[in-house]
């Protein structure tokens, strides 16, 4: 009777052992962290468990930060543009850039100027892609494809989809007319109503990115403004005819950064998870998440990534596509309404 | 104290519970957000109010003001069709249906129920495309020449909508035939009403409480959604709750959203008071 009492307490001790002593990290994320095959060796390595909360938008994000108890959270990915926001709001920890793996980076997604504050380093990009035209070759020529304006030519007039996100359609439609992301003011948007509502006129749906990967898909529509490498990668297998281009105007660059919390109960693991995630391993597994594909920010990545891999992110194409692309506007609150005016406005007409 | 005064008591602590709840889960939250309606966003902090200007834009930007007209459209029209069609399945099934039958009919009825709601609104954007089931059958059978667009029309968010209303309001107006004695029907055609008269000036008018009920629920359900006009209609036109949910998840303008959302308990509320008032539905 004893041995048997003393089995059963060994067990349940043995059972509530590892729980008891697993740690658990917070992050609140974008969907591509929240792929086990990302997450399963950090946890592996440090005997941790990885939390996840998926968000999409920067407001949702300071939202959900702004709703919960300070420690709540540890870790957060956020749009690299908008770090200065987190930052005004006093929700990241500064991070030791000399121990951050940013000298592998591509040059141009460093982005110190968005990830730092008076030069104290509060983010590091992790990965990057392009709002641009995506679309299906088998249905679209090509060629019509490297230049904007043949969205407003008529030519392809209810086979377009638009993605709903206010912030690169504008920017887009900004650089058709010739318009610099960084110079979409209250007297650039007059400007870029008219061919906006025309863009809208000329397509079939305004959508999110499931149903806009439903319509490419599909065959509902054959064009994706906003759509990128980030929608069409991971339909690449079942539809090999899906295909991305920057057009002779540009593209707009989207980057994601990875911050830590101010408020973070272990910051020495939130710092080691920025670590694994900014690693070339950690890279090419974000790279190639079963949510959305995209470049990883630290070159050495390519090591880890096959020929096939490389050839759906245009490895190759890099330099060239990142010289032509803008980024993301950065408007001040009263120029960021005045977009989602517009882009409301533009959704009713 | 009189038996009287001990039995108001009673009647008050019976009653208390439920009166706490109520207050602490739907009165002080609505509260709440009336008072965050009056607020403002002043750049990207809130300003507490209380000023109406969030209800000045309602009622005056076009962009707005429409969200309010496309819903109402869409749950009006929706309501119609769905009891049009509703009616004679219940009156099927209540009347023609072998009772050994009628559970598998009433099961088959609210099968749409068992799957999840997102589900199925992407399963209906699949079946409405170009390719899709509906339009590869008919042109098919060369009653089109080409496909014509359904998808991310209003047609579609009517079609996904309906689809799922017919079930409910089936059930609330078969509940409703079934308590109905026959001996109505019969004493009406004794009288020499026709099988049509018996249905149009018998049978109708006394299931126009299930009727009722059930289109209320119908409004205050449709109107309220997000998810179906959200994959169907391909954002070519906003309704309410698409504009609030603009307000939320875009800008973090709470007060704006807080004031689409009592302009939405608002029409909810007239809903509720005509069907109460001229639909008979306090009979139910």
């Amino acid at each position: 009777m004893r041995l048997t009492t003393s089995c059963a307490a060994a067990a349940v001790l043995a059972a509530l052992a590892p729980t008891a002593q697993a740690e658990e990290l917070n992050a609140l994320i974008w969907c591509d962290h929240a792929d086990p095959a990302l997450l399963e060796p950090f946890e592996k390595a440090h005997g941790v468990k990885v939390n996840t909360k998926e968000y999409e938008g920067t407001a949702a994000g300071l939202t959900i930060l702004e709703q919960s108890r300070p420690g709540d959270w540890d870790v957060m990915v956020i749009d690299a543009v908008d770090v200065h926001r987190a930052v005004e709001r006093g929700l990241l920890a500064p991070l030791p850039a000399a121990e951050m793996a940013t000298a592998d980076y591509f040059p141009q997604v460093v982005m110190a100027a968005n990830n730092s504050v008076d030069g104290v380093t509060y983010a590091v990009t992790e990965k990057f892609g392009y709002n641009t035209i995506a679309f299906n070759k088998a249905a679209v020529d090509p060629e019509d494809m490297k230049s904007l304006k043949t969205l407003f030519s008529g030519k392809y007039d209810g086979r377009i989809a638009v993605y709903d996100y206010y912030l690169p359609v504008e920017g887009i439609v900004g650089l058709s007319q010739g318009i610099a992301t960084r110079d979409l003011d209250a007297a650039a948007l007059e400007r870029i109503k008219a061919p906006l509502f025309a863009l809208k006129a000329a397509s079939k749906q305004v959508s999110d990115v499931v149903a806009s990967q439903t319509a490419l898909a599909t065959g509902e529509v054959d064009v994706l403004v906003g759509g990128g490498e980030w929608l069409t990668a991971v339909l690449h297998a079942e539809n090999p005819d899906l295909d991305w281009t920057i057009p002779a105007e540009g593209g707009l660059l989207w980057a994601q950064s990875i911050a830590v919390l101010k408020d973070s109960k272990k910051p020495e693991l939130a710092l080691e998870f920025v670590k694994y995630i900014t690693s070339p391993e950690g890279q090419a597994r974000l790279a190639t998440s079963s949510c959305y594909w995209g470049m990883p920010a630290n070159r050495k990545a390519g090591a880890q990534l096959d020929a096939d891999q490389k050839a759906v992110l245009r490895w190759d194409e890099q330099d060239d596509y990142l010289a032509r692309a803008q980024l993301y506007p950065v408007p001040d609150a009263a120029t960021d309404a005045a977009m989602q005016d517009l882009w409301t406005e533009m959704l009713q007409n | 104290m009189g038996i009287e005064a001990i039995e108001k008591r009673q009647g008050a602590a019976l009653v208390l519970p439920a009166l706490l709840w109520t207050v602490a889960f739907f009165v002080l939250p609505f509260a709440a957000m009336v008072w965050i309606s009056l607020g403002h966003l002043d750049g990207r902090e809130m300003v507490p109010g209380p000023d109406l200007g969030n209800y000045l834009r309602i009622f005056t930007e076009p962009a707005l003001s429409r969200g309010i007209w496309v819903s109402l459209q869409i749950t009006l029209i929706v309501t119609v069709i769905s009891v049009a069609l509703a009616w004679p399945l219940a009156w099927i099934i209540a009347t023609r249906v072998p009772p050994r039958w009628r559970r598998l009919a009433l099961l088959l009825a609210v099968l749409p129920f068992w799957t999840s709601y997102v589900v199925r609104s992407y399963s209906w954007a699949l079946v409405l495309g170009q390719k899709g089931v509906v339009m590869t059958a008919l042109v098919g059978l060369g009653l089109l020449d080409a496909p014509v667009q359904i998808m991310a029309t209003r047609a579609a968010t009517v079609i996904g909508f309906v689809h799922f209303f017919v079930m409910l309001l089936t059930l609330t107006i078969y509940s409703n035939l079934v308590q109905l004695s026959p001996n109505y029907a019969r004493a009406a055609e004794d009288l020499g009403a026709s099988r049509f008269q018996v249905i149009r000036l018998v049978i109708l008018p006394l299931t126009l409480p299930g009727v009722m009920t059930g289109a209320f629920l119908t409004f205050v359900l449709c109107i309220g959604d997000y998810i179906t006009p959200q994959i169907l209609g391909g954002n070519n036109e906003l309704t309410l709750p698409q504009l609030i949910m603009l307000q939320l998840g875009r800008r973090g303008d709470y007060p704006m959203a807080s004031a689409l959302s009592v302009v939405l308990m608002a029409l909810v509320t007239l809903a509720y008071a005509a069907c109460a008032r001229w639909l008979k539905m306090e009979r139910v």
